[in-house]
């Protein structure tokens, strides 16, 4: 189990020594807790939106080193579901646990950040006016405070990383250019890559598919299923040649809530989820 | 910036963050400023073509001052995206606390014989209020210069960004703050003088303020002052500190999903462009002879904004050119047709807007990028203008 360095302290979070005492282990505060098997829990979480449930109830786990795909019909509540996750959006009700023990809706953005979520947009979101390499540079796990960034150089370690990170995204002959001028396949694959700088225990990805063709599309899908295992990973997405390559568990969300849940054929033959997709 | 094995001590990288031609252009500058001025100014009989007058000396030193608080404008608004409307409020309050300090070195040679400021006695006032006591210190008040309006950004800013305040309505808060400040300074109870501030200053340091030796050390101050502000700035905007404030300004929400907190990014740019306006008005004040609220006034801020504008934000060059460019332009309007300056400002401002997104700076960019093409009609077209 890895110690996370989290930037700011906790000590007013009371949740992390509680819970899992029974289990005998010692913990420092803001480690993540993965004892038992599960690394991120949401329960009976509900968000409206002046009157509009757009989720309502959801309760959903994630465990250690799963790929698990999140389909859905538009306004079934994905999006809404990662910004409470990653602390865009507090809960209403419910609960969001990162491990046994971290709290997320106590957290902020940042905080969120640094226990080891990354997050990809649907819309890819990167810096335009810095070049690839910068990018990179930026996202990478490291002290984020400002008194850090000012005096910051990068050693040699933390550039092989960066050409690592650029080979694997095959940007390497891109890293000078400014982000800008990518393609949009190669922008979202920047995005991943920035995550992976960050290190992240827990990957969240909006529609990471999205704009690439039928060749990126694929390479994207074996990325996910060699890094799968070592993170954890949670993919919205609607292309289900996609989802279908992934081969991991799918849930369905409808209306705010979980519909069903299991193997891509599964859900495709369940009654309910074919009534949601194809209209009663 | 490529790794180095090595770290590069900061002294070097202050060095480093100016290239060869910068440190020509800088040491050009400041041997005009500390040399070729005195002597010009101080050795030449006033008949004499090359001598330069009060008037030139003191104008130029007035755009200088200028000048360091279009380069702090151009930190926040150039590179932080953070457009605001009442950057005059510090300049103005370093330049009081400095007057305070002016208003002491009179003495007894003001109009009432007193050891008070004369407004105090024309107000009755037995005493010195708190808050200028130690004024007639220089340390205490070159203290005050540099913590009072930081402070004030400090805890402004922090509730302004903390509350995510952004774009127009930022603008819009700041342009208040100052209106807000301005009409608690014209009250003569505030205890600054009220609409008349502080003027008639005879000394500083002892010797007398309108002498010209003094008035050529404060220009040579300036222009120091200004240089190490264009120091300071590019080595901010080349580290990965500023690489991490264009993000903000780009992507905020990558930005804190990446674990950055934004709102210490914002806040220490912010305390640092107010800091830097301070300064400024600090040496702004003995060169002109007067401060009064209406340094304050929301006018005075927006015209930061249109010098910063005019030489093109988010360089840094642009706006100590648009400040000259600007100040020049006003100083000869008022004078020749004063009716008009105004109207002038504000088709500048739409001129600017509409068809100088990087000023004239961006101008100039694109006009030797556009000759170069020529020359090699294959080679590719310029990348857009570096943040």
């Amino acid at each position: 189990m890895n110690a996370i360095d989290l930037p700011l302290n906790n000590h007013d979070n009371p949740d992390w020594d509680s819970g899992t005492a029974e289990l005998g282990h010692l913990l420092k505060p803001g480690e993540l807790d993965l004892s038992h098997k599960v690394i991120l829990y949401l329960e009976d979480i509900t968000v409206s939106f002046d009157g509009f449930r757009a989720l309502n109830k959801l309760s959903l786990a994630i465990d250690a080193g799963e790929l698990r795909c999140i389909i859905g019909p538009n306004g079934a509540g994905k999006t809404t579901m990662m910004d409470v996750i990653t602390g865009k959006t507090r809960p209403d009700e419910g609960s969001v646990f990162f491990g046994q023990t971290i709290d997320l809706t106590r957290l902020s953005e940042p905080e969120i950040a640094h226990v080891g979520i990354g997050r990809k947009f649907q819309k890819p979101t990167i810096f335009e006016n810095h070049t690839v390499f910068e990018n990179l540079e930026l996202a990478m796990k490291t002290d984020k405070r400002v008194w850090r960034s000012l005096f910051a150089q990068l050693d040699s370690a933390a550039g092989d990383r960066i050409a690592e990170t650029l080979q694997l995204i095959r940007l390497d002959a891109q890293a000078d250019r400014l982000a800008g001028l990518l393609s949009h396949g190669q922008k979202q694959w920047l995005e991943i890559g920035m995550l992976l700088m960050q290190e992240p225990k827990l990957l969240l990805l909006d529609e990471p598919v999205a704009g690439m063709t039928d060749e990126e599309t694929e390479r994207t899908g074996e990325l996910f299923l060699s890094l799968a295992g070592k993170h954890s990973l949670v993919v919205v997405e609607h292309d289900m040649a996609f989802v279908k390559q992934l081969g991991s568990k799918v849930t369905v969300l409808h209306e705010g809530s979980v519909l069903a849940e299991g193997t891509l054929e599964e859900v495709q033959s369940d009654a309910r989820v074919i009534e949601v997709y194809l209209g009663r | 910036m490529r790794p180095s094995p090595a770290r590069t001590p900061l002294i070097v990288r202050l060095g480093q963050s100016f290239d060869m031609r910068s440190w020509q252009m800088a040491g050009l500058f400041a041997a005009f400023a500390l040399f070729a001025v005195p002597i010009m100014h101080l050795a030449l009989p006033p008949d004499h073509p090359l001598h330069l007058s009060t008037y030139f000396i003191t104008l130029i030193g007035k755009i200088l001052c200028y000048a360091i608080v279009a380069v702090a404008m151009d930190l926040i608004w150039g590179y932080g995206g953070i457009l605001s409307l009442g950057h005059g409020l510090f300049f103005a309050l370093g330049g009081y606390a400095f007057g305070m300090y002016l208003m002491r070195q009179i003495g007894r040679d003001g109009s009432y014989q007193s050891d008070l400021p004369d407004f105090m006695v024309f107000l009755d006032w037995k005493e010195l209020p708190w808050f200028w006591v130690g004024s007639d210190s220089f340390v205490w008040v070159a203290l005050l210069v540099l913590v009072v309006p930081a402070l004030i950004a400090f805890v402004f800013g922090y509730f302004a960004f903390r509350s995510r305040i952004k774009g127009v309505y930022f603008s819009i808060i700041t342009q208040a703050l100052t209106y807000a400040a301005m009409l608690l300074f014209f009250r003569n109870e505030t205890g600054f003088g009220g609409n008349n501030g502080f003027t008639d200053f005879k000394r500083i340091l002892g010797y007398s303020i309108t002498a010209p030796e003094t008035r050529v050390v404060l220009f040579g101050l300036s222009a120091l002052t200004l240089l190490g502000t264009l120091l300071l700035a590019r080595t901010l905007v080349t580290s990965k500190y500023g690489r991490i404030l264009t993000a903000i300004r780009d992507a905020e929400s990558r930005v804190m999903f990446i674990g950055y907190n934004p709102l210490w990014y914002k806040l220490f740019v912010w305390t640092l462009s107010a800091l830097l306006c301070a300064v400024a008005g600090a040496l702004y004040v003995p060169q002109v002879g007067i401060i009064n609220p209406s340094e304050m006034s929301v006018a005075n801020s927006i015209e930061i904004a249109i010098w910063v504008a005019v030489g093109g934000r988010g360089t840094l060059i642009g706006p100590v050119i648009g400040a000259f460019i600007v100040n020049l332009a006003k100083s000869w309007f008022t004078v020749s047709f004063p009716e008009y300056w105004l109207f002038f400002l504000g088709t500048l401002f739409i001129v600017a807007t509409l068809y100088l997104p990087q000023g004239i700076v961006g101008l100039c960019r694109k006009l030797r990028a556009g000759m170069k093409r020529d020359r090699h009609p294959l080679a590719p077209a310029a990348k857009g203008v570096q943040a």
